[in-house]
């Protein structure tokens, strides 16, 4: 199967097969005007099958995001045809306003217009908390 | 401007120095007597707690300063619907510091970002209450005289006891200190304070269920009570209330210099034949609560 290269615009690459739509919805990526191709089950030597997501525009990417749905995706950045940079997300330190917490003791069950922030606290085991009450973030 | 929510807000060096000013606040009383003078603390208590609230206003009061607030929700604005982000900012305006009880976790530090005065944690739902635990190593110190080389026993609720987390992390940053966590198999301490604070620190720890086992080696005794309000079931409450109570006979085989300790208020756990006991603290740590705050409030308003 065949998709266009693209001229200028974003390739975000090695995401985690069937989290190509995720990560399609928490961008937004249906509120741009220009084309967004998703691919879904490409052949990948490294992960066997994998998602690709390419965008025909250089946009400012959420990579708060990008790392906390999928921390081993690769972002290349094309331009006239030629990847001009290519780079990797991290696991963000903070989450905000995409998890909620669920604890019914904690003041975001009750406070107007908090925000839900979940903060990293063990890199290694990806390990996040609630930052008022520190429930662990359920997976 | 800083702020009391979390004992880990507090470096060492601070609370080696709130421990010494408390101290010699023990000492010289009268030096302290107007340090506070024309100066406001607001004691916000959405959930009742008549100790903690005393404790303060008192403390307040010992300083030379005046106190004003309210000691449950229902007598405030929150029972209009107000949040604690409004409430906060008002009461900032009528006074320069503000100890807050809320039964919500995570509340006190919702105040913290938006007041304009310095906010304390004085009990969080069953998250952080770091003046008991200012209180507990004040009481630590001022009995065992040291804070390093210490086995401490905790025993009771020690699933549901904000106490106990608070006083285990705030021990860990102490030199060669040993718990001994006695508790029934359905109070154990949480998987992640021992993952991430006793095995993490490379602490030394043993779970029993027999508080008279390691009597002997103990240091330190802290009990706790079962708080009825942490439990959504009143069987298990009744089933495990009166698990462990200390009476003379349990200490038969304790150390002599044994401090026992209790955050208070007991229900039943520690017999009253141990109240004439030499080694009975837990009264002499609620007067160590007052000194603390003290001590406390001077920092927060940066009063030498």
């Amino acid at each position: 199967m065949n998709i266009d290269s693209i001229r200028n615009g974003i390739v975000i690459d090695h995401i985690q097969a069937k989290k190509g739509l995720e990560i399609y919805e928490a961008l937004k990526l249906n509120e741009l005007d220009c084309s967004v191709a998703i691919i879904t089950n490409a052949k990948s030597k490294k992960m066997g099958k994998k998602d690709i997501i390419k965008i025909d525009k250089d946009i400012n990417l959420d990579l708060d995001i990008l790392g906390y749905i999928d921390p081993n995706i690769t972002i290349n950045i094309i331009e006239n045809d030629v990847r001009v940079d290519k780079y990797h997300v991290e696991l963000p330190k903070e989450i905000v306003g995409i998890v909620k917490c669920k604890n019914p003791r904690c003041i975001t069950s009750i406070e107007q217009e908090l925000k839900h922030i979940f903060v990293l606290t063990d890199k290694e085991k990806k390990t996040y908390r609630c930052k008022y009450c520190e429930t662990l973030k359920e997976e | 401007m800083k702020n009391l929510i979390d004992i880990t807000d507090l470096s060492m060096e601070e609370i080696e120095d709130l421990i010494k000013v408390a101290k010699n606040i023990m000492q010289e009383p009268d030096k302290y007597s107007e340090k506070c003078k024309h100066k406001k603390l607001a004691t916000l208590f959405f959930e009742p707690s008549t100790r903690t609230r005393l404790s303060f206003e008192s403390a307040m009061m010992e300083l030379g300063g005046n106190v004003l607030g309210f000691s449950e929700a229902s007598s405030s604005s929150t029972a209009k619907g107000e949040s604690v982000s409004d409430t906060i900012r008002t009461v900032g305006c009528y006074s320069d510091i503000i100890a807050m009880r809320h039964p919500k976790e995570g509340a006190p530090l919702v105040a913290s970002i938006k007041s304009i005065v310095p906010i304390i944690n004085a009990g969080d739902g069953g998250h952080n209450h770091p003046t008991q635990t200012l209180t507990d190593l004040l009481t630590i110190s001022c009995e065992k005289n040291r804070l390093n080389d210490l086995t401490i026993g905790l025993c009771g609720d020690l699933k549901f006891g904000r106490t106990i987390h608070s006083l285990i992390t705030a021990m860990a940053r102490y030199k060669n200190i040993k718990f001994i966590l006695i508790s029934p198999d359905e109070l154990k301490i949480p998987e992640y304070i021992k993952e991430e604070i006793l095995e993490k620190n490379n602490m030394e720890y043993i779970e029993t269920n027999d508080i008279e086992e390691y009597m002997d080696k103990l240091d330190i005794l802290y009990m706790t009570r079962v708080q009825k309000e942490r439990f959504f079931n009143e069987e298990d409450y009744l089933r495990l209330k009166d698990y462990y109570i200390l009476n003379k006979s349990k200490l038969s085989n304790a150390k002599k210099d044994l401090c026992i300790m209790h955050p208070l208020p007991r229900v039943n756990e520690i017999s009253t034949e141990v109240d004439d006991d030499p080694r009975a603290c837990y009264f002499k740590q609620v007067s160590y609560g007052k000194f603390i705050r003290m001590a406390l409030i001077l920092k927060l308003l940066d009063i030498k």
